[in-house]
């Protein structure tokens, strides 16, 4: 019906999806099982495409028993409570309560659309009973959305990004795309990410200290489609500083440095900023519950930078990170190499060393060996950074993704302004994860936001054109 | 420690050049640090969860995983750090020249470890000696007319080339290989540290080796098998390996059951058509021819960027003596009540010496530092 070699242009498509990540790519595949001819638009090449799917791991899924990926249980309730303590409140509850429940369905959805996971495992970060790890991660998992999409008869146009989305009152008219072509569809449905490569747009929520973070995401999602959709009526969401941010090592590449760039030292360590202080708890509580929340801890520090330094025995207790940490014999000397001042340096490990309680340190527990009299406290794993030779990893803010995006209802409908649902346009993904995540984050809860809204969107955009009714 | 700027790393490889031409053990030990901080290939293989166990990697650790690794790919379409990320991940390349660097680092005697540098070559001229000389040789000893005649029953073969000669050679050539092998093998075995694994370590890691099970797309043995040209897996790799190597081990056991015929009970070859010998012979000929014919496809269809292009010649060798041993044989078979008999005897017998010869300098060793590194995996889970 649609051969590779006709003309886009000239097509009616009954679905547009734009953005070929997880969440794009459940839409097409939606909606292209229920008959519906489906183009996607990818502003990357194929070998980078998928958005921060590319980056992603796992996903998190309630259960009532054990899967085959996923261990023990773990009820609505309990994800909600999450949800609430991360977010604090911030979140559109009907929306997310719907995204929990629809979350069971994930993993047997996927994996029957070519989807492979990790047999459950335990004891990974913890998060073997909650999240479902896919074979290879995030890139193998695209691969075989992909692979299924082609299947169904989805076609794709790589990159192609959009310069324009053409709206009139709530209606869709067309899409514009950057090399001069207009894409017309009946339905489009947009999972173009967030606007994080968007330095300048980051801006507006965080000023100057926006052009010293890095972008640990895709360099692809510049926030073109979200921010035409936002410029012609359709109602935002969230915060514009929102976003989920970690500290990730300074020396990342300043785009798309994923996983790798993440240090897992804090805990094990003292972190100060460039005037040799330290600034907040290390030892709050486990690393995998508070990793989300350094890169804004950074970002508020002079220059956004810090450095986390441990000890020989610290440096043993967390995953090898990516970069070569800087070392030295001396505090005095690794705080020359580091660019800090040493004499303020000493002063500070020494205070924190004498604030330090006796005896080991157990970090398969939160052991409660905490320092006494400090400004702040470090809560628990506090121990000298006495045995040298002396480590220290230089941080700055890592922003995967924002979550300030369109509103969208129950049906994935993007609302508009006035709080009528656009005519023929969805959200799915992280252009819409800030109805449920208004702020903090819970692993991998972008990418069951991304597949339960992207099936939404392509089941409700299908059901509006009549196709898929049995 | 001295500090890896990764980034300058990626970037400072001459892209014309390919990506591999310095030392492999300093880019396998590049990649494997950002792997190490990344993990997401942990379910594939054996490879992934051994690199978990050091933090550095020294040229013992880049030798054992490049050991592990079986080159099926999976990784490469996984990685989020692949080309044309600026890290230029690229991991079975790199395991793949640094697997050819051990090969030549463990032969023995070691200066020949340079016949693995233009392997191709070296192979080829070998086959043109080994012929020349066995053709010579058997000219030399016989009269032309015994060459060119037919010769029927009992004892035929001897009657163009003299039984002790035919099985001499080989012997001589044997002695030498397993010299050899073992030497490289003992070494490689001390210096990656393996050790003696226990009866179940021993069985996981025969077991792992004979059923290919990191070609199967996971660690558990149990994935839809690897990819092959593009991201889309299969077990045909794994198939035309087992063609290969049981059709490999179905003609050993047709030589030395031949071997007994001759020694123990005193039947002289030929054998009848549905003696033992020649039926495992025949049964893995075929396997053989097909089995290699299968792989050789199979590696030209890998994606080029996979590929260890510096190596091909090494690997397409290997596969390409055993698919002309196995075809000269069945050709031999074919023919041995015919006139030419002699020649292709000729031809097979030196195949089969060549194939013997260049054992130790082939990617035949694959075999066995494979082996030895599945084992030390057992030993150290």
């Amino acid at each position: 019906m649609y051969t590779k070699n006709g003309n886009t242009e000239d097509i009616l498509w009954d679905v547009l999806v734009i953005g070929a990540g997880n969440a794009g790519l459940c839409a097409a595949i939606t909606a292209a099982e229920a008959g519906c001819s489906v183009l996607v638009l990818e502003a990357a090449p194929p070998d980078m495409r998928g958005g921060n799917t590319r980056h992603t791991r796992n996903l998190r899924a309630t259960h009532d028993a054990p899967t085959d990926v996923l261990t023990e249980s773990y009820s609505v309730a309990e994800y909600f409570d999450d949800l609430m303590r991360v977010t604090k409140g911030v979140t559109n509850q009907e929306l997310a309560t719907m995204t929990l429940e629809k979350s069971a369905e994930l993993t047997r959805w996927l994996g029957t659309r070519g989807v492979r996971f990790q047999p459950a495992l335990s004891g990974t970060l913890n998060l073997g009973r909650t999240n479902a790890f896919f074979l290879g991660g995030g890139r193998t998992m695209l691969n075989s959305l992909c692979r299924h999409a082609i299947n169904c008869g989805v076609q794709f146009l790589y990159q192609t990004p959009v310069q324009e989305m053409q709206l009139e009152d709530g209606f869709c008219e067309g899409v514009l795309l950057e090399d001069g072509r207009r894409l017309r569809a009946k339905k489009t449905i947009a999972t173009s990410g967030g606007f994080e490569a968007n330095l300048d747009w980051l801006s507006e929520g965080w000023g100057e200290a926006a052009q010293n973070f890095l972008i640990r995401g895709t360099p692809y999602n510049k926030g073109v489609v979200l921010k035409s959709l936002l410029a012609r009526g359709v109602k935002s969401i969230g915060d514009v500083d929102q976003c989920h941010a970690v500290a990730i090592d300074a020396r990342a590449p300043q785009f798309d440095g994923g996983i790798a760039s993440r240090i897992d030292a804090v805990p094990f360590s003292v972190v100060l900023n460039k005037n040799g202080e330290r600034f907040y708890d290390e030892g709050e509580d486990f690393w995998p519950k508070r990793y989300a929340i350094w890169g804004r801890l950074v970002a508020g520090q002079p220059d956004q930078i810090a450095y986390a330094i441990v000890d020989a025995h610290g440096l043993t207790r967390f995953m090898p990170s990516v970069f070569t940490p800087i070392k030295d014999d001396t505090i005095a000397g690794l705080a020359g190499q580091l660019g800090l001042d040493p004499a303020k340096m000493q002063a500070t490990i020494a205070g924190f060393n004498k604030a330090c309680p006796e005896g080991p340190i157990d970090q398969q527990i939160l052991d409660g060996k905490k320092t006494a009299g400090l400004s702040p406290n470090k809560t628990n794993w506090a121990a000298p950074i006495a045995s040298p030779p002396f480590y220290g990893f230089p941080l700055r803010p890592g922003i995967t993704f924002t979550y300030m995006g369109v509103e969208v209802n129950a049906r994935a409908q993007m609302l508009m302004e006035d709080g009528r649902p656009a005519a023929n346009l969805y959200a799915a993904g992280e252009i819409m994860a800030g109805n449920i995540l208004g702020q903090g984050y819970l692993a991998g809860i972008g990418m069951t936001i991304g597949s339960v809204f992207g099936r939404i969107a392509g089941e409700e955009a299908a059901r509006a054109l009549n196709r898929g009714l049995k | 420690m001295d500090e890896i700027n990764l980034v300058e790393m990626a970037k400072a490889k001459p892209s014309d050049k390919g990506p591999y031409d310095q030392n492999a053990h300093d880019e396998t030990a590049r990649i494997m640090q950002i792997c190490n901080a990344c993990r997401y290939c942990e379910g594939f293989c054996a490879v992934f969860p051994a690199m978990t166990q050091s933090r550095e990697f020294d040229v013992a650790d880049t030798a054992y995983l490049a050991n592990l690794c079986h080159h099926c790919g999976a990784c490469y379409y996984a990685c989020q750090y692949a080309p044309p990320h600026e890290f230029g991940v690229n991991v079975p390349a790199v395991l793949a020249e640094r697997r050819a660097e051990t090969y030549a680092d463990y032969a023995w005697p070691r200066p020949l470890g340079q016949l693995f540098a233009r392997n191709g070559l070296v192979v080829s001229m070998a086959i043109v000696a080994g012929l020349a000389i066995t053709l010579g040789l058997m000219l030399a000893m016989i009269a032309p007319h015994l060459f060119w005649g037919v010769h029927l029953g009992e004892g035929a073969f001897y009657q163009v080339m003299p039984h002790n000669v035919m099985a001499g050679i080989p012997l001589v050539i044997t002695a030498f290989t397993l010299l050899a092998m073992g030497i490289g093998a003992s070494r490689f075995w001390r210096d990656v540290g393996a050790g003696w694994p226990g009866w179940q370590g021993l069985t996981e890691a025969i077991s792992a080796a004979g059923s290919l099970k990191y070609l199967g797309g996971d660690n558990a043995g149990d994935g839809p098998g690897c990819p092959v040209g593009d991201d889309r897996n299969s077990h045909n790799r794994r198939h035309a390996h087992h063609l290969t190597f049981y059709g490999f081990m179905l003609c050993f056991a047709a030589t030395s059951t031949g071997t007994i015929y001759h020694y123990v009970f005193g039947w002289q070859a030929p054998y009848g058509y549905f003696s033992l010998p020649v039926i495992l012979g025949t049964v893995g000929g075929v396997m053989l021819c097909w089995g290699t014919a299968w792989l050789w496809q199979l590696k030209r269809a890998m994606a080029e960027e996979m590929k260890s292009l510096r190596h091909l010649g090494m690997d397409y060798a290997f596969i390409w003596l055993l698919f002309w041993v196995s075809a000269t044989g069945l050709a031999l078979l074919a023919l041995r009540e015919t006139g030419l008999m002699g020649l292709m005897l000729a031809i097979h017998l030196a195949l089969v010496y060549v194939l013997f010869l260049v054992l130790p300098y082939s990617k035949f060793v694959h075999s066995l530092y494979r082996s030895i590194a599945l084992i030390l995996y057992s030993v150290k889970r």
